[in-house]
């Protein structure tokens, strides 16, 4: 499905993310030209109101599995990509936090930018991690649980 | 115990909303449920589960499975609820 010279790497991670050494690792190939990166950031602000923390949680085994067949489509439909990572958070987060964190690296840009953008869609719609809102009144929530269906079988 | 519902041995593990709704986040239970769908149809009527199975996701073993799937003994199944990861 994928080439022998392509890499991958897909984390959950406890720590905090390294957003410099992370683009390190993608800038191993002096070929790969058109590097893309996307930092979620946690936001201060949701619903109109002020964001004290955010926990996330995930079912590790299940999104690290799924999280590498993400990966590996993103390889599969952007041939020229040639390096792609994403490594999301866990645990709890403020404001300004890197919550997830996704490079590519193709040779030239156009199919670094898809790459990059098929990997986060994917990663929030597929991936089975919640996340639990905190706000600076005391009020808190688990988001999306109440509004979203399932995640779509594929 | 008959022969058309024997009883099997799971693990099931709770995540985010249904993790505080179960107030734990693993258990091991003996059931006679043949499908996935049984099976959580019972445990959300026994702990008053506020999420319906339609807006839930299934897995058993650490991989998707549909909602028809039977339940193997011995498995571990976990039901995922709305997913809000990046």
């Amino acid at each position: 499905m994928t080439n022998i010279d392509t890499s991958f790497n897909f984390e959950i991670r406890k720590s905090k993310i390294d957003a410099q050494s992370l683009s390190e690792d993608l800038r191993t190939d002096k070929g790969l030209g058109g590097i893309v990166i996307f930092e979620g950031r946690v936001r201060n602000q949701s619903e109109g109101k002020e964001v004290l923390k955010l926990e996330y949680e995930s079912y590790k085994e299940l999104a690290e599995s799924e999280g590498k067949k993400i990966l590996k489509e993103a390889l599969a439909k952007y041939a020229q990509v040639k390096s792609v990572i994403c490594i999301h958070g866990e645990g709890e987060m403020e404001p300004g936090d890197l919550a997830v964190w996704v490079g590519a690296a193709s040779p030239h840009r156009d199919e670094a930018f898809q790459a990059c953008r098929y990997v986060i869609e994917a990663v929030k719609h597929r991936l089975p991690i919640w996340k639990k809102e905190t706000f600076k009144t005391g009020e808190a929530h688990w988001v999306n649980c109440r509004e979203h269906h399932a995640i779509p079988c594929n | 115990m008959s022969a058309q519902a024997p009883i099997k041995h799971i693990k099931v593990r709770y995540f985010a909303l249904l993790r505080e709704e179960r107030g734990l986040d693993l258990e091991e239970i003996d059931t006679t449920a043949h499908t996935l769908e049984q099976l959580y149809k019972e445990l959300a009527n026994r702990y008053r589960f506020s999420l319906e199975a339609n807006s839930l996701a299934v897995s058993q073993d650490d991989n998707f499975a549909a909602w028809g799937d039977s339940i193997k003994d011995g498995s571990t199944i976990v039901f995922i609820p709305p997913v809000a990861g990046g």
